[in-house]
């Protein structure tokens, strides 16, 4: 057997590995070296400033709490959503609005949860108007509450929600179609099982491991990121991701140790979470088990959580929504003092100045967002096949996942480092080799999963009728994985336009993108630049999220089995 | 172990092992310095050059103005001035220092950068920075160096030459009028104020630069003598100076903004606040700040500023150029520029920045002085004379003991 012709396909695992072997292992090194030298001026290591940190246990338990909670909250939701309005208006409607609430920012989307909620946001600022229609006395002030930024992390929480649930809902859109829903949800409808206990018990055991990495991913991010914990997160302390991004712009050599030691506990505290999270999933099997024995059919939870999710759902997207209409405003807005409701003069102005640094930066954004996702869509579509034809694969495959544990900016240096060695800094093919290190985990992440559920049994009938293995990969499998290669390639693209550490730093501030204006023009916290720079940002990735959920919808229009869920 | 298994972990422990190498390997030449003592060779060498200038890009009005200069830099020195717009100092900073690593000698990405105190002192300590350089410019002379001493001076370290000032900064409180009818004359009456009106102060939280700069502004107010802030804090003398401020501290945060159980991460959050009315005092390191927001319709047009009695303290702007520069004839023509009479004039113009110069106004000619003297301030602006004393940054350790002592004290909630 060994003797066979060998496909060029079963190369596709060792590609993979060693483009990836030595910037990670850059990335790594950087990361980690800080925590190995002594500290110049400190008769101690890093380890040990940063266990003497008394910030250091709640910070720890906060990025676990809200990463578990906003992962846990989203998917239930996610599940609910699927579980009861699948097939109603209310579901058609929030397909649509996925694709936007998907391309928007996470800063943008916290930015905008901030003006609606802020002591000093539109609703504050509705109710004093209202009172004074009325005649109502009131202060005149914002009240002093603490409604954002509170110690319990519960604003975060809410924004992540808002940001996971359009992400799993389209990692069930993708994965849909290889769960056989219509027909497990009949069954369990004719058993009498109410839509909840139907779809927990028969739909869920094939939905969720196509679920699974996608879950990870967004545990991950949760517990890791750094813009909207910061907007919305609170500071005494906050979230580990936050205090290092903190501690590394400060020179001390202090300071740089202490983030360098709290990106390894960082790392560790999301591998140990991931561990976690497998346990709960036992945990899930085992009572959906003792369930499946009690025989109890749950109609009556269909109710009340249907009451709570279109409630949930009202206020969480009602809230985004109104947010980004408030940006959209704050675009154009002239003067726009508190308590009004609405601008006191409007101007085009952030507009018009916006204009030149845009039209530059697009072309840069467009052409690293296509380089680095279609490589990466083909390197992993490749890696899969290989996989699917017994090919050897490689547990150092994971290595790709390494990137979206490490903080960016501890990370990046060791590779900007290389790039300077290599002597093709600055470059823009090097910077989309950048963003493809970044972009690769979430295409696998995305893909994989769709990719492994497909019911191979498509396959046998195929080569039974006399196709070769290259025409039914081209021609059966291709085709029926259309949607997941197109919803993973926006997820690609989307990832892509977001990198700003990784465009400004290896661009060694030469490729100008979208982002890097973004960011850097934002962080003066102008909310005119703030509405204007969003919506240029969410263009391009609402474009391909927008594409991905309608182009199959066109060529599968006559494929029954294959189409959305509605 | 299969073949194929073998074969990438050797590929792999090769690639580790010349990484290493690379990144171990330690500087061993030194660049030839210029030195800009024939200005002529000095603008003949910078046409054409590109210089990339790493400067925070948060601020539309400082970007507005770099696009000025950048007109002014083609148009009479044939100079390219690219302004890479950072989020951060640190994000340039640590570019420079892993070029520095990679042995990147004179081909770096950043040819100049807008930097602060901290910074300077790391990277010149590093041995990052080119130069001397600043008291060769030109303009240089027009430089106030015995009225505004800290364009000398970064956090107590002498500049040695070593960056060039170009914009004199120092700490104003901005107020609402409405909610502050006497303003406050010292801290003491600052704390009065605070008690009286809660939820309605704040500063942004420490390590924040214009945190610890609040934080040494009230220490300048209740030390005992000023003079011990020049020099480093030995632990002695730093808890019994620093004792009364902490009192000050725990006497006004439960009447702070959100009862101190919060504070706003940067200077820019704390701007938003006050233009959205949730502080009626507020404070920032730039006195052309309220005027220039009032005119760019960003704030409530009857804001005000005041200074304490005793003076706040002062702080300088500077440009450095990174050893590595790859254009570093190009980086000193805009350095110089940067102190072009003209050019200070219009970054002090409200309508433009605000920033005020760092120029002796009675050395330059009449024309020049003229500049001066046509601007309107602003509504908001306190006028030079009213701006009262100006005081040197506390030595570098004071901030960092401070920074620490306030983590430990309130950065995590009881």
């Amino acid at each position: 057997m060994s003797k066979t012709r060998r496909s060029p396909i079963a190369a596709a695992p060792i590609v993979l590995i060693s483009l990836l072997v030595l910037p990670v292992a850059a990335g790594l090194w950087a990361t980690m070296s800080p925590v190995l030298r002594p500290i110049s001026g400190q008769d101690q290591g890093a380890f040990m400033s940063l266990w003497s940190w008394n910030g250091l246990w709640p910070a720890i338990r906060l990025s676990l709490v809200t990463g578990l909670a906003a992962t846990l909250i989203g998917l239930a939701i996610t599940a609910a959503l699927f579980a009861l309005f699948q097939g109603h208006r209310i579901f058609r409607v929030f397909l649509r609005l996925v694709a936007p609430f998907l391309a928007v920012p996470h800063a943008t989307a916290a930015l905008a949860l901030t003006f609606i909620l802020a002591p000093s946001g539109w609703i504050m600022r509705g109710v004093v108007t209202l009172f004074n229609a009325l005649g109502i006395p009131i202060s005149q002030t914002p009240p002093d509450f603490i409604t954002i930024n509170d110690p319990g992390g519960l604003a975060l929480i809410f924004g992540l929600v808002i940001k996971e649930v359009p992400f799993l809902v389209l990692m069930c859109v993708a994965a849909w179609a290889q769960c056989d829903a219509p027909r497990r949800r009949l069954v369990a409808s004719a058993l009498g099982y109410g839509r909840i206990t139907g779809f927990w018990l028969t739909i869920w055991p094939v939905l969720y491991p196509q679920l699974r990495l996608p879950i990870f991913a967004v545990l991950a991010y949760s517990m890791t990121t750094v813009d909207m914990a910061m907007i919305l997160g609170p500071s005494l302390p906050p979230s580990l991701a936050v205090q290092i991004s903190k501690w590394i712009t400060l020179p001390e050599p202090l300071y740089q140790g202490m983030a360098a030691a709290a990106a390894v506990v960082q790392l560790t505290l999301v591998a140990a979470t991931l561990l976690v999270w497998r346990f709960l999933e036992l945990m899930g099997r085992a009572i959906s088990r003792a369930q499946f024995q009690s025989g109890i059919r749950g109609l009556s939870l269909d109710g009340p959580i249907k009451f709570f999710g279109l409630v949930f759902g009202l206020v969480g997207f009602g809230v985004l929504i109104f947010g980004l209409l408030a940006l959209g405003i704050w675009s154009i807005a002239g003067f726009w003092p508190y308590p009004d409701v609405l601008p006191q003069t409007y101007t085009p102005r952030v507009w018009a100045e916006a204009q030149s640094g845009v039209i530059k930066a697009t072309q840069n954004t467009v052409i690293l967002a296509l380089l680095s996702t279609v490589t990466a869509v083909l390197l992993v579509l490749a890696v899969l096949q290989s996989e699917f034809l017994g090919k050897r694969t490689y547990r150092a495959q994971r290595i790709i996942y390494v990137p979206l544990l490490v903080p960016q900016i501890t990370f990046l240096p060791g590779l900007y480092q290389l790039t300077l060695t290599a002597g093709i800094s600055g470059q823009t093919l090097t910077v989309a080799f950048a963003h493809f290190i970044f972009v690769l985990p979430y295409v696998a992440l995305t893909m994989g999963p769709a990719f492994r559920a497909w019911d191979i049994r498509y396959a046998m009938v195929a080569s039974a009728m006399g196709a070769s293995r290259k025409k039914i990969f081209w021609q059966v499998r291709l085709p029926m994985l259309l949607r997941p290669i197109l919803i993973s390639s926006a997820v690609g693209i989307a990832t892509s336009v977001a990198q700003f550490l990784p465009s400004q730093l290896i661009g060694a501030g030469r490729i100008e993108t979208l982002t890097t204006e973004a960011i850097a023009l934002t962080s003066g916290g102008n909310r005119h630049l703030i509405g204007t720079y969003g919506l240029v940002q969410s263009l391009f990735p609402a474009i391909a999220f927008g594409l991905a959920l309608w182009v199959p919808t066109l060529t599968y229009r006559n494929r029954r089995t294959l189409r959305a869920p509605k | 172990m299969s073949q194929k298994l073998k074969k990438i972990a050797l590929l792999a422990s090769l690639a580790l092992a010349t990484l290493f190498l690379t990144l171990q390997a330690k500087a061993q030449d030194k660049m030839p310095t210029v030195l800009p003592a024939d200005w002529d060779n000095v603008l003949n060498e910078a046409r054409g050059q590109t210089v990339y200038f790493n400067a925070w890009g948060g601020d539309p009005k400082i970007n507005a103005f770099l696009e000025w200069l950048s007109d002014v830099a083609r148009s009479r020195y044939d100079i390219h001035l690219q302004h890479v717009k950072l989020a951060a100092t640190s994000d340039a900073v640590a570019r420079v220092r892993s070029e520095m690593r990679a042995n990147e000698r004179d081909n770096g990405s950043v040819d100049l950068l807008w930097i602060n105190g901290e910074n300077f002192a790391m990277m010149k300590s590093g041995n990052m920075l080119f130069g001397p350089f600043a008291e060769q410019l030109p303009n240089f002379k027009y430089v106030d160096r015995i009225g505004k001493p800290a364009t000398l001076k970064d956090f107590t370290q002498a500049t040695d030459g070593y960056e060039s000032p170009w914009a004199m900064a120092q700490l104003v409180f901005e107020y609402v009028p409405q909610f502050v009818p006497t303003v406050p004359k010292n801290s003491t009456e600052l704390l009065a104020w605070i008690i009286k009106n809660p939820g309605r102060f704040t500063y942004p939280q420490p390590p924040d630069y214009l945190g610890t700069t609040f934080l040494k502004q009230i220490l300048y107010e209740v030390i005992s003598d000023q003079v011990v802030l020049q020099s480093l804090a030995t632990q002695a003398i730093y808890e019994k100076e620093t004792a009364k401020l902490w009192q000050w501290l725990d006497a006004a945060h439960p009447f702070m903004w959100r009862q101190g159980q919060g504070f706003p991460a940067s200077e820019s959050a704390l701007a938003q606040l006050l233009a959205d009315s949730e502080v009626a005092i507020s404070f920032s390191f730039n006195p052309g700040r309220a005027s220039a927001e009032i005119s760019a319709g960003n704030l409530n047009p009857n804001i005000r500023s005041f200074v304490f009695e005793n003076g706040t303290i002062g702080n300088v702007s500077f440009v450095a150029i990174p050893l590595n520069s790859k254009n570093k004839f190009g980086s000193l023509v805009i350095s110089n520029l940067l102190l072009d009479p003209l050019v200070q004039a219009r970054a002090q113009d409200p309508a433009i920045l605000g920033f005020m110069t760092v120029l002796d106004i009675k050395s330059l000619n009449l024309e020049d002085q003229a500049a001066f003297s046509q601007l309107d301030l602003g509504v908001a602006t306190l006028a030079p004379d009213l701006l009262g004393k100006s005081l040197l940054e506390p030595d570098v350790s004071w901030m960092s003991m401070i920074a620490q002592d306030w983590q430990k004290r309130y950065g995590v909630l009881k």
